[in-house]
């Protein structure tokens, strides 16, 4: 029975002949399965399997923190963007209810277009509705382009109109992550309304393009070729030669000229015009949408115009 | 490095698979909203963000 004792059994015998009788058992109950290596527990073999091993979960480890990143830029970007965009929409909300406005009323129909309304950096100064969007979709604009800028909502380009203001008044916006306001671009057709909401004043701007072509895209029965069609419609320039849709290099900053593409035209009529990254997910091309003022109504209370839901003004 | 972590965990195994998971959990939420925010606009611009039109 001793002769056949495993480990349970040792703390008997071990008083008495536990020197003698443990020596057998040691090199089995170390190395148990080590027939071909004996005793060598840790051989060269072994730390390069244990240096190739860290490398490969280094290499694991850095591949799930970069995967992270892209969900933090594509998701969790927004959530911080959203909260920025919330409290300039509320800062804003909070100044015109007391009478302050960061356009200082400077904003109105047909400003000549030499005319300079300096805007606080990073300050919200206008709503952007677009009916197209749904209900929900209203941004607060805020004053320069730059990375903190458009982290807190589209920005307005610093030289270019105040809305109503004749000339270019463009926006720059994400498209994917921070807020990503202007991600469905895109959707946009010929006659879309764009409307700017200021202190004193709301804007109606109406997507350019061929509005004719559009309606007689939309009969068009096979898909690819009604997306044709509609591409076509809203690449249609206008008698200024101003185009409803364009995607362009990001070094073509023409396109928030006064008269977008053509630098040397004196401005004769308010235009918005939005810019946002192109395809989706990259940054090598820019998309642009121009748009022209259609109409402007004053604010009066807390009516709407008739382009948004519910609006009757 | 995981084998190490796994090994210092204590208790049964449903305990440490709860506690592996916390551990998990934790390290995403402190790269998602303290270290990436922190991290990323020191990270190189964008080359192609022109002097006019907007990223992303």
């Amino acid at each position: 029975m001793t002769e056949n004792s495993g480990d349970d059994q040792a703390t008997i015998p071990s008083t008495t002949g536990g020197v003698g009788t443990v020596p057998p058992p040691p090199p089995a109950a170390v190395d148990p399965g080590g027939g071909s290596s004996g005793g060598r527990r840790r051989g060269f073999g072994d730390v390069v399997r244990t240096f190739v091993r860290g490398i490969g979960q280094t290499l694991i480890t850095a591949g799930l923190v970069l995967l992270l990143f892209v969900v933090y830029e594509v998701w969790v970007s927004n959530l911080f963007a959203h909260q920025k965009q919330s409290q300039v929409h509320q800062q804003l909300a909070q100044s015109w209810q007391q009478g302050q406005d960061p356009l200082h009323g400077e904003d109105r129909l047909n400003l000549p277009s030499g005319k300079q309304v300096v805007i606080p950096a990073g300050e919200g100064f206008a709503n952007l509705y677009i009916p197209r969007f749904g209900k929900d979709f209203a941004w607060t604009i805020v004053q320069g382009t730059d990375d903190a800028a458009l982290e807190r909502g589209p920005g307005h380009y610093t030289d270019t109109a105040v809305p109503g203001q004749l000339g270019n008044f463009a926006v720059a916006g994400h498209r994917v992550g921070k807020g990503e306001p202007f991600l469905n671009l895109d959707q946009l057709v010929p006659g879309d309304a764009v409307v700017v909401q200021t202190a004193g004043n709301w804007y109606v701007y109406r997507v350019l393009g061929d509005q004719a072509a559009y309606a007689a895209a939309l009969k068009q029965p096979d898909k690819d070729k009604r997306n044709k069609a509609i591409e076509a419609a809203l690449a249609a320039p206008d008698k200024q030669g101003v185009v409803g849709r364009e995607i362009v290099d990001p070094s073509d900053i023409g396109v928030i000229d006064p008269v977008p593409n053509h630098p040397n035209t004196a401005a004769s009529r308010a235009l918005l015009t939005l810019t946002t990254c192109h395809p989706k997910y990259t940054a090598n091309q820019r998309m642009i949408i121009h748009a022209s003022l259609a109409r402007a109504v004053a604010v009066r209370g807390s009516a709407i115009p008739k382009e948004l839901p519910g609006g009757t003004l | 490095m995981y084998v190490w972590i796994w090994r210092h965990l204590p208790g049964v195994t449903a305990l440490r698979v709860l506690q592996a998971f916390l551990l998990v959990a934790a390290i995403a939420a402190l790269l998602l909203f303290v270290i990436f925010p922190w991290v990323e606009p020191k990270l190189p611009a964008n080359p192609i963000t022109g002097p006019g039109t907007v990223t992303q």
